[in-house]
């Protein structure tokens, strides 16, 4: 899986390219613990828009780096999720806890609305 | 129905794309909606994914071949049924391991929905299951896809 990471501000954007399986879920979770340990910023977000399959192993990628971005207090958001996506999201209530929004420049306004709110 | 397809795959994780390709490929001549064909190649890849994780371990040091079994049949007119089936592990107790965020995995990368995702993507689910010997899930999947041109 590939993965073009960009900062906004304080924002890390995670641009998903491909097929999120369990098989690529491995390379992506370290892929974005990597980037987010090196460039020490507050907030995550997860641009799903190139993705073009995820099954369950989606879940415990986003939910992963919900608690590693909680640890630092920092914020994670959803970007662009097919319908069948946000529906496997939604089976383990990952949109209790994470904000989703349509596009990423939305989440990244949205999630730097947050922090100065 | 008369259709029947079987493959045999080695149970690794990398074949996992491969297994949900041949899923799509042996439902599209069916003429499913996106959404369907989305569904069986996610309920395909989560059925596979716990056969090469679950049922074989993910250490894979040894050298003994692992094979996961595809069959996929239409069992009535625009019904799928699909079993994969390993010879691994197996399952102590299925109910325990079909509730919804029950994981094995101590890491916590895992979020124990595969079962979960599977139910909810097709319309009926069986497991069949004996430790020591392996595991078969079956899927029944309903097209919805008939218009009356």
């Amino acid at each position: 899986m590939e993965i073009i990471f960009d900062i906004t501000g304080r924002t890390l954007v995670a641009e998903l390219f491909g097929e999120l399986d369990h098989h690529a879920a491995e390379t992506a979770r370290k892929k974005v613990d990597d980037a987010l340990d090196n460039y020490g910023v507050n907030n995550l977000v997860l641009d799903f828009s190139n993705v073009s399959f995820m099954d369950s192993s989606g879940i415990g990628m986003v939910l992963g780096r919900y608690r590693k971005m909680g640890e630092t207090d920092g914020k994670v958001a959803i970007a662009s999720c097919s319908k069948t996506m946000r529906n496997i999201l939604n089976m383990a209530g990952v949109f209790s806890v994470i904000d989703y929004y349509d596009t990423k420049e939305e989440a990244v306004a949205g999630l730097s609305r947050k922090e100065v709110s | 129905m008369g259709k029947e397809l079987k493959v045999q795959l080695e149970g690794i994780l990398e074949n996992q794309s491969l297994a949900r390709a041949i899923a799509a490929a042996y439902a599209a001549e069916m003429d499913p909606t996106l959404d369907e064909l989305t569904e069986i190649k996610t309920a395909v890849s989560e059925a596979f994914s716990n056969a090469a994780i679950h049922g074989y371990g993910e250490s894979g040091t040894d050298s003994v071949r692992k094979p996961v079994y595809m069959e996929f049949s239409v069992i009535a007119p625009e019904t799928i049924m699909i079993k994969i089936k390993d010879e691994g592990a197996g399952i102590e107790d299925i109910a325990k391991a079909m509730e919804p965020l029950f994981t094995t995995d101590t890491g916590r990368n895992r979020s124990g929905m595969g079962f979960t995702v599977m139910e909810s993507f097709t319309d009926k689910l069986k497991v069949d299951s004996e430790p020591g010997k392996g595991t078969t899930v079956t899927m029944i999947k309903k097209l919805d896809t008939y218009y009356g041109f």
